[in-house]
């Protein structure tokens, strides 16, 4: 399942409801993305979260989806929330649940490496030198390369 | 055709999205990109450099040679940060 939304999130309640009335979830494996106060040497008072209404839930989906083929899993979970939001507050969660630990820790960490490669979110930090659009990191095409089926 | 801006492209640009009539002897992003860069100062800083600029028409990843027509949605923005 897949969620892109304003409001915040219940993180234990979500990840019960994963697991609710299936006794043969062995392992549930969760991430959860935080605002931090500090990019760059910049202190990061707020941050505003931006998306393409449409199109991202589409690349949640083909993300979740490229999850389920890869890895055996119940079920994962994305939500993503937008707008603005302060340093603290929940940013995303990912999740999946497996009868095995290890497709479980695997498949979140694909979840949220590919995410932050391919779906359409731009982040734009409040700092004490007016609003800065993030800068995407090499260091996160790295972690989603990781993934990359060898040809 | 719709145009979607985000980000700084969409500040760039001034507008967050547009309609459009396709512009005459345009068939690719590229065309379009480089008829739009011929209208206004902002779409020249938008897309002063080709390969920061990601596309998507119709909502799927594109490159910039992909062929367009008057139905669909463009959407132009940076590398995305989000999670």
């Amino acid at each position: 399942m897949i969620r892109v939304q304003a409001k915040d999130f219940d993180l234990g309640g979500e990840l019960k409801k994963m697991t609710a009335g299936n006794t043969s979830i062995g392992g549930m494996c969760s991430f959860v993305g935080l605002v931090r106060d500090m990019a760059d040497n910049d202190t990061i008072s707020a941050m505003t979260l931006e998306y393409y209404p449409g199109m991202t839930e589409k690349a949640l989906v083909e993300i979740e989806k490229e999850a389920q083929v890869r890895w055996d899993l119940d079920k994962t979970l994305i939500i993503h929330r937008y707008g603005r939001m302060e340093p603290g507050e929940q940013i995303v969660l990912v999740a999946a649940t497996s009868p095995h630990r290890e497709a479980a820790f695997e498949a979140c960490r694909f979840l949220i490496d590919w995410l932050k490669t391919k779906a359409p979110f731009w982040k734009l930090e409040d700092t004490p030198d007016g609003g800065k659009w993030v800068d995407a990191r090499t260091s996160d095409d790295e972690a989603a390369s990781h993934w990359n089926k060898p040809n | 055709m719709k145009i979607l801006y985000f980000s700084w492209i969409r500040e760039a640009v001034g507008k967050s999205e547009e309609d459009l009539l396709m512009p005459e002897k345009v068939n690719t992003v590229l065309g379009l990109v480089t008829w739009l860069k011929q209208q206004d100062t902002g779409y020249r800083v938008a897309f002063a450099d080709d390969t920061v600029v990601r596309v998507a028409v119709n909502q799927e990843y594109v490159s910039l040679d992909c062929v367009i027509s008057d139905s669909d949605e463009i959407a132009f923005f940076p590398p995305v940060t989000g999670g």
